[in-house]
């Protein structure tokens, strides 16, 4: 082994063995967990589906299951396609000098308490909240109106708009990780080479064509990261649904909750877990393969 | 492009109405939060002085992110040199799990480490293993922020110094790291406020240990505290402005220091 090689080796035991002890461990510990089973007084260390099975078949928890993926789902379509021409815009219409202003602008609401966001927006989404009383004041009536409950069906009761339910949820969700979706996209915009847009105007490609046919596909690698940053954090997210959603819309964070503090059943929390796990693996996997994909294409 | 802009100028609006919401609500003299306004007080603010358990969950917050974070920062320096400065067998494995924490929903973290720490060992989560796991959480965006500042780094000046013989160790103490102090300041910071916000992990491993989140999340649970909520969040928002500021200030400083011209933001 080379000195090179040797040092590096040194250098990065330190943080590779933190995380070998407190993350990988933990993680193949959870992972068996979810095969296990909760006994009467301690966990039976026999290989089964159980929990898993169990949770599938629940209709409870697969409401949960399905709730959890779909207000993720939703957070991530809205988060992005509202960050996506905030990043165009800062990218190729704000002067150079001024860009780090408007990304500073941008992360600062990051930056403040999370909780206290979601406090806000409970307070402004709320029944008595903030957004109603204005409706009051210009003299709207508060119609309850029919929002997303029509769209999606049995798997969510109806809810009303400005109610506290899976719309102020994805809205809170929304608000809460959009520098994380607009950063993205503003690295890989700014990666464009400006003379392919150019070039492409040359040609003949009118400004709606190029942005189609060129900067478009040269950002869609930003808008991958963008989709799987927003969706990893919001399918496990806690505070939200609990307060925000008013404890009648519990995504999987919550019901792991209870199972792993209330219940005392580690197994089925670690099920749960597991299952949230595999679900940000298996949208991470889509959209790798859609990025190669379209990456191919575009060549 | 005009609608673009008027886009952005309301994207803004969205992303800062509830910031501007906070202090009109916390200085408002009624205990339902809603328009119209009925007058000014400071009572909600003289309030959370009497709030006896807040001082003792702010004390334990900071205390355990000013932990986290300088622990944090020390791995991330560690990992960022090996990184930025060697090539070594099984080099993207490794740094890949050091940053995995960054692709993993925090409730998995916290309750992988819980069914350790509990099932496995039998001992009480609290303070210790809060911790524990915030360094975890934290160590990817120290690593990824000192990677930044060991780039910009000129390694020319690192070999002069052992060209002009100082030792290994005596050439990163007096030339390395006075160069990246301002990476390992906002590594410091954006670590600190990490730890200082992070509720799910905390919440699940709290026992007896109260942080400041989890005590917000306690408040917000019975509508008759929300004006204190809005006085506690004013203070707080103002705090991680001066914060960000004085991150944003150490970052351009570095960039001076290493003769770079300023490209953009954080992250």
């Amino acid at each position: 082994m080379s000195d090179e090689a040797r040092r590096g080796l040194f250098l990065v035991s330190p943080p590779f063995l933190y995380a070998i002890l407190l993350l990988a461990v933990p993680v193949v510990t959870i992972i068996l967990y979810s095969f296990w089973t909760d006994g009467y007084l301690e966990v039976v260390p026999d290989l089964t589906l159980e929990n898993y099975t169990e949770s599938l078949t629940d209709p409870l928890i697969r409401q949960l299951l399905v709730r959890s993926v779909g207000v993720a789902m939703a957070v991530t379509a809205a988060t992005v396609l509202l960050a996506f021409p905030i990043a165009y815009y800062i990218s190729f219409h704000v002067r150079p000098e001024r860009k780090s202003l408007w990304l500073f602008l941008i992360t600062i609401p990051f930056w403040t308490s999370y909780l206290i966001r979601v406090a806000l927006w409970k307070v402004i989404l709320g029944y008595n909240g903030v957004a109603n009383s204005v409706l009051d004041l210009l003299g709207f009536s508060q119609e309850p109106v029919l929002f997303f409950g029509a769209v999606v069906g049995q798997v969510f009761e109806p809810v009303t708009w400005f109610n506290l339910s899976i719309p102020a949820i994805v809205i809170t969700l929304s608000h809460a990780y959009a520098p994380f979706a607009i950063l993205p996209i503003f690295v890989a915009l700014e990666k464009i080479d400006r003379s392919l847009g150019e070039a492409s105007r040359d040609l003949g490609d009118g400004p709606l064509m190029t942005f189609w046919r060129v900067t478009l596909p040269l950002a869609v690698p930003g808008v991958v990261a963008a989709v799987l940053i927003v969706f990893i954090p919001t399918i496990g997210d806690y505070v939200t649904p609990a307060v925000v959603g008013g404890d009648k819309n519990p995504m999987i964070a919550n019901f792991v909750y209870i199972s792993f503090l209330k219940l005392d059943n580690y197994p089925q929390g670690a099920a749960l877990a597991m299952l949230s796990m595999l679900a940000v693996t298996l949208i991470a996997l889509v959209f790798l393969w859609l990025n190669r994909r379209w990456l191919r294409v575009g060549r | 492009m005009r609608s673009l802009r008027v886009y952005a100028v309301l994207y803004l609006l969205f992303l800062y109405a509830p910031i501007v919401l906070l202090p009109i609500f916390a200085f408002n003299d009624s205990a339902v939060i809603s328009f119209p306004l009925s007058g000014a007080t400071t009572q909600w603010f003289t309030g959370l002085a009497d709030e006896r358990e807040m001082t003792g969950a702010l004390r334990t917050s900071i205390l355990i992110a000013l932990i986290s974070a300088s622990f944090a920062t020390v791995l991330g320096i560690f990992a960022a040199m090996a990184g930025t400065r060697s090539d070594f067998p099984a080099k993207r494995p490794i740094l890949g799990l050091i940053m995995l924490p960054l692709v993993l929903p925090e409730v998995i973290v916290a309750t992988s480490l819980l069914i350790v720490i509990v099932q496995v060992f039998g001992l009480d989560p609290g303070a210790w293993s809060i911790i524990v796991a915030h360094v975890l959480i934290c160590t990817p965006f120290s690593v990824a922020i000192l990677n930044s500042a060991f780039q910009n780094l000129d390694p020319a000046l690192e070999e002069a110094a052992l060209d002009l013989g100082e030792s290994r160790r005596g050439a990163f103490r007096r030339v390395t790291l006075p160069l990246i102090v301002p990476g390992i300041v906002s590594s410091f910071l954006i670590a600190f406020t990490i730890s200082l916000d992070e509720f799910i992990i905390a919440f699940f491993m709290s026992g007896n240990t109260t942080t400041l989140p989890v005590y917000i999340y306690g408040l917000t649970r019975f509508p008759g505290k929300m004006p204190l909520v809005m006085a506690l969040g004013t203070l707080l928002v103002a705090a991680s402005i001066i914060l960000l500021i004085a991150a944003e200030a150490m970052r351009r400083r570095g960039l001076r220091r290493a003769g770079l011209k300023d490209t953009g933001g954080f992250l």
